[in-house]
């Protein structure tokens, strides 16, 4: 399968990302929560451009995945992490790449398990298309299309820097 | 798969996965250390607004207890409905057992009322084997066996949550000095602490027993004996004790609990032998003033309630690993 001739800079993508949040998010009030891995790092990004007020959450969504029953426990699996209250809260879910949809299904799910939030909002670097549920992004500078044999990853670099390679499977 | 046919340990299935826990003996450090890894996202559910995931929804599990134990029925309880299965409890000593029901007449009829996972608990050594090697060789090994407790031979979830433990307030395994004490030879917790802490790499593991409550050739497990309680708990990092299993005691094995709690009771006197930041466990349910002076069981260096709330944690993990290893 070949690669795409130029798979899109992740680091462009995130300051255009930020920009077209800019305005529509409140400093004092919205909260980021990444999905593990990559979205973890993209909202660490946002929250600094952004000058959010309130830390980041995590969320891993191994526990919350629709083919547990097919693939078994997630080798990997992470703790969850939402320092801030989400009853109530506006909520940005970040994540590196949008593709089926049923991760941020999952991500949804997890986080009513904490509270009812007052309003979720999606923030993706790029929406690769292949979609499976009824979800859009609110918020994505990029789009490309993938054969479903290709995956896209994020990778973050010793010196912090972020870019995505294409995996085979 | 059969657990018949895969040889080397009958819990793995022919992927290398867990897919019964019998025992931890014989068990691949690897599969130790991810169960470990496992419970440690498990145990942040409990700080939720709704404690549940839905990992195992629309499964059921059968507790079955055909011996008594309340706390270790209530933590798998709970562990498997914070992972959204159907729990059903079955107390068989005072159910068909004695009508005359046969242990493997009981895991077919509860077979036959789909079952996805049994919980068992039995004062017989290798009952919950015995119900794994019968689904194996019926062709139902879908259903899966976690063992809470068989006879004197093992208790595997006791023994990976008091690993949990120890990771948690140590960090890591190579390095540390661990003491067991107490009533080993009646002890399937003790055994199974062993098997854990040699595979994990623990260098050096003591038990502290009179000669009367040790199994003849407990060294062959690669332990170091000690008969006298100070001199084995100079300079541990962790002391775990064992409970005195007065109603496993036949015959005079100990002259009385008093005179057990002078030589092999833990009192702030003798933990003080111990390192200044060695952690004090227990299996549960304490024996105060027997095996554990009070002061111990409510001092800074117990962590005895902390590990129930772990072991909460771990047996979520291993029950979410079995049931994905379908």
């Amino acid at each position: 399968m070949p690669t795409p001739a130029k798979l899109p800079d992740a680091e462009a993508l995130c300051a255009a990302l930020a920009d077209a949040m800019r305005g529509h998010v409140d400093p004092a009030a919205t909260a980021l929560v990444g999905i593990h891995t990559g979205g973890v790092w993209v909202a660490e990004r946002l929250h600094a451009a952004l000058g959010l007020k309130i830390a980041p959450g995590s969320i891993d969504v191994s526990f919350y995945r629709d083919d547990f029953s097919q693939r078994g426990l997630h080798a990997n699996a992470r703790t969850s992490q939402i320092p801030f209250d989400v009853e109530g809260a506006h909520i940005v879910i970040v994540d590196d790449v949008l593709y089926t949809g049923r991760t941020i299904r999952a991500a949804m799910n997890e986080l009513f398990d904490y509270g009812r939030p007052a309003k979720i909002d999606l923030a993706v670097l790029t929406d690769r298309g292949g979609r499976e549920l009824p979800v859009a992004p609110t918020w994505c500078p990029h789009s490309l299309s993938l054969p479903a044999a290709q995956m896209l990853a994020l990778d973050r670099a010793a010196d912090g820097r972020l870019s995505f390679h294409v995996i085979e499977k | 798969m059969s657990v018949m046919n895969t040889g080397g340990n009958p819990q793995l299935n022919s992927h290398g996965e867990l897919n019964h826990l019998l025992t931890i003996e014989g068990l691949p450090r690897e599969v130790l250390t991810r169960i470990l890894d496992t419970a440690a996202p498990f145990s942040e559910v409990a700080e939720r607004e709704v404690k549940k995931v839905p990992l195992l929804r629309g499964k059921s599990v059968f507790n079955l207890f055909f011996e008594n134990s309340t706390r270790t029925r209530t933590t798998f309880e709970i562990a498997a409905k914070r992972l959204s299965a159907d729990v059903i409890n079955l107390n068989i000593s005072t159910s068909s057992a004695n009508k005359g029901e046969t242990l493997l007449d009981t895991a077919d009829n509860l077979a036959a009322m789909q079952a996805d996972m049994f919980v068992v608990r039995h004062a017989s050594s290798g009952a919950p084997y015995l119900i794994a090697q019968h689904l194996a060789a019926t062709g139902r090994d879908h259903i899966h066996v976690v063992n809470a407790g068989d006879g004197r031979h093992a208790h595997p979830t006791q023994g990976l949550l008091d690993m949990y433990t120890i990771r948690h307030y140590k960090k890591n395994f190579t390095g540390l000095t661990v003491a067991i004490v107490g009533d080993v030879l009646h002890s399937r917790v003790a055994r199974s602490q062993i098997h854990a802490l040699k595979t994990l790499g623990v260098p050096e593991v003591r038990v502290i027993a009179p000669k009367t409550l040790l199994p003849t050739g407990i060294e062959r497990l690669g332990v170091r004996v000690f008969n006298d309680m100070r001199e084995g708990l100079r300079g541990v990092d962790v002391v775990m004790m064992l409970r005195l299993q007065n109603e496993r005691m036949q015959g005079a094995l100990l002259p009385s609990t008093q005179e057990y709690f002078k030589s092999y009771g833990l009192t702030p006197e003798k933990l003080a032998l111990a390192k200044p930041d060695a952690i004090v466990m227990h299996p549960g349910p304490m024996n105060r003033g027997v095996e554990i002076d009070s002061a111990v069981a409510d001092g800074s260096q117990a962590v005895i309630l902390p590990q129930v709330t772990f072991g909460i944690a771990v047996r979520m993990a291993v029950m979410a690993m079995l049931a994905g290893n379908s």
